[in-house]
């Protein structure tokens, strides 16, 4: 308790010294934290059309392309880890195209996909599929040995297998990598908002910065933090009850 | 030797398979040039000084980056680490500024830092930050506590044990963290190039043969080079630790 008060209270302080500095500099291009809200509020709350029109979009981009990178590179992550061989085929390539940097493949998406929402889909998987695919393979690696030659020996369907023995060693790594590919797809979504429509917040934001509307850009700024700071603190709790089975990883305590 | 020649199989097929996509008619023309055109254009821009220029600006600006986030992160991490104080009461700020992405910022910095090299280097370090910063304040959690008894012991100082005991034995991970953060670096430093209209770099090129009449190969051009580069920065790091870091 004395440590929850501890954080917040250094937080609670910042944006209070913030709050002051901003009052008496009258900076337009820092505005202090109560105009931001302000802002916020109007723009979004008292105008839901913005909120349903941007917000909502840009979040379900953001989790289809991670859902749809994490199905994906899970799968696929199993398959090559469990085959030494397939991943020497594989290796090689994979590493270059994941130190491919996704944003300089958007003019490729938007020609092919011809703008859109699948154009921004296909940006997020291509750009967040990386760590959780690497992961999953080192994790389907990590299967314990008896493990193996139990499930060997006793000939269990090759189903159970896969999703009794080797999903379930791999999944604190599957974890790490899905956190990681998490906070990746809120700058992809934004990245691919910068450019390819008219809707989200990407778009809200770079058009606030055209019409010299500092105040909002914070705001916008801020919800994507408050965004990223809520979608980081689900997965870590959906991951504290999936991996209860598990002895206590140190990971978490930094968590 | 034969692991190579199966990943070189492996590129292969993945050529040939791009080449067969490129060549056919289901892709409107144009927008996926095959790897033999974008080849060509390779080797055209690896002699051009224009493109070599582009090249370099954004390298250069990677590498600036990287010294800048490990001079920021490395001491904040060291002192994160070993004042849990300090550690407890900086935690909601850093979880907060954490996710709030660098491209978000893209805005903000144009505006204050203008359209120059700095908004770019700035952005870069602030994304490079967070990977360093996080390993250096784990490695120091996983200190062995008797190696620090053993330098209390000998009468080392609290300075003491953090350079010469803490220290060392977290440089392994704080290289990992600098290896992942010029990943990071290499990826933000294009993507504000390619939208925030810098004059040069690599983003830049790929920005130019987007617009206009749209040179894909160009682009691709870009791309490749880009992850070229990725991969040279990523085991290069890689090596310099494994031969410093050996013990």
């Amino acid at each position: 308790m004395t440590r929850f008060l501890q954080r917040w209270t250094v937080f609670a302080g910042l944006v209070a010294v913030w709050q002051l500095l901003g009052w008496l500099a009258d900076d337009p291009f820092f505005p202090p934290p109560s105009a931001i809200l302000a802002a916020a509020w109007e723009w979004w709350v008292l105008e839901p059309a913005n909120f349903f029109d941007h917000v909502v979009p840009s979040v379900e981009r953001l989790l289809g392309g991670w859902a749809l990178a994490s199905v994906i590179g899970v799968s696929l992550g199993l398959l090559l880890g469990r085959s030494d061989r397939a991943m020497e085929y594989a290796g090689p390539l994979l590493v270059f195209l994941r130190s491919i940097p996704p944003p300089a493949l958007v003019p490729v998406f938007l020609l092919l996909f011809r703008g859109g929402t699948s154009m921004q889909l296909a940006t997020i998987v291509f750009g967040v599929i990386w760590p959780v695919l690497l992961n999953s393979v080192d994790g389907a690696r990590s299967v314990d040995v008896t493990k193996v030659d139990t499930s060997a020996v006793f000939q269990i369907p090759r189903w159970q297998w896969v999703l009794g023995v080797v999903l379930p060693a791999a999944s604190p790594k599957i974890f790490a990598g899905l956190r990681v590919s998490l906070s990746l797809s809120l700058v992809l979504m934004v990245i691919s908002e910068l450019v390819g429509t008219d809707n989200g917040i990407g778009s809200q934001l770079m058009q606030a910065q055209r019409e010299f509307d500092y105040t909002r850009m914070w705001a916008g700024i801020v919800l994507l933090g408050v965004l990223g700071y809520g979608l980081n603190t689900a997965l870590l709790a959906v991951e504290r009850r999936v991996l209860a089975w598990q002895p206590r990883s140190r990971d978490e305590q930094h968590a | 030797m034969r692991a190579f020649t199966r990943g070189l199989l492996g590129i292969a097929g993945f050529l040939a398979l791009w080449e067969l996509l490129g060549r056919s008619p289901l892709l409107p023309a144009d927008s996926l040039p095959p790897p033999s055109v974008v080849f060509g254009e390779l080797v055209t821009q690896l002699t051009s000084p224009s493109f070599l220029s582009h090249v370099v600006a954004t390298v250069l600006a990677v590498l600036i980056a990287i010294v800048i986030a490990v001079a920021i992160a490395v001491p904040s991490g060291l002192v994160l680490g070993s004042v849990p104080a300090v550690r407890h009461a900086t935690r909601a700020v850093i979880e907060f500024l954490r996710p709030i992405p660098s491209v978000a910022l893209i805005p903000l910095a144009l505006v204050m830092l203008g359209f120059g090299p700095e908004t770019k280097i700035t952005l870069a370090v602030y994304a490079a930050l967070w990977p360093i910063l996080f390993n250096t304040i784990y490695a120091l959690d996983e200190l062995d506590p008797l190696l620090v008894d053993t330098a209390r012991v000998f009468g080392t100082g609290r300075f003491g044990v953090l350079f010469r005991v803490a220290l060392p034995s977290a440089l392994p991970f704080v290289l990992t963290g600098i290896r992942l953060a010029a990943t990071t670096a290499l990826i933000v430093m294009v993507s504000v190039e390619l939208m925030a209209g810098s004059q040069i770099g690599l983003g830049y090129f790929i920005m130019e043969g987007r617009s206009g009449p749209g040179r894909m190969d160009q682009v691709l051009v870009g791309t490749v080079v880009a992850g070229a580069i990725g991969v040279l920065l990523n085991s290069g790091l890689e090596r310099v630790r494994r031969r410093w870091v050996a013990w």
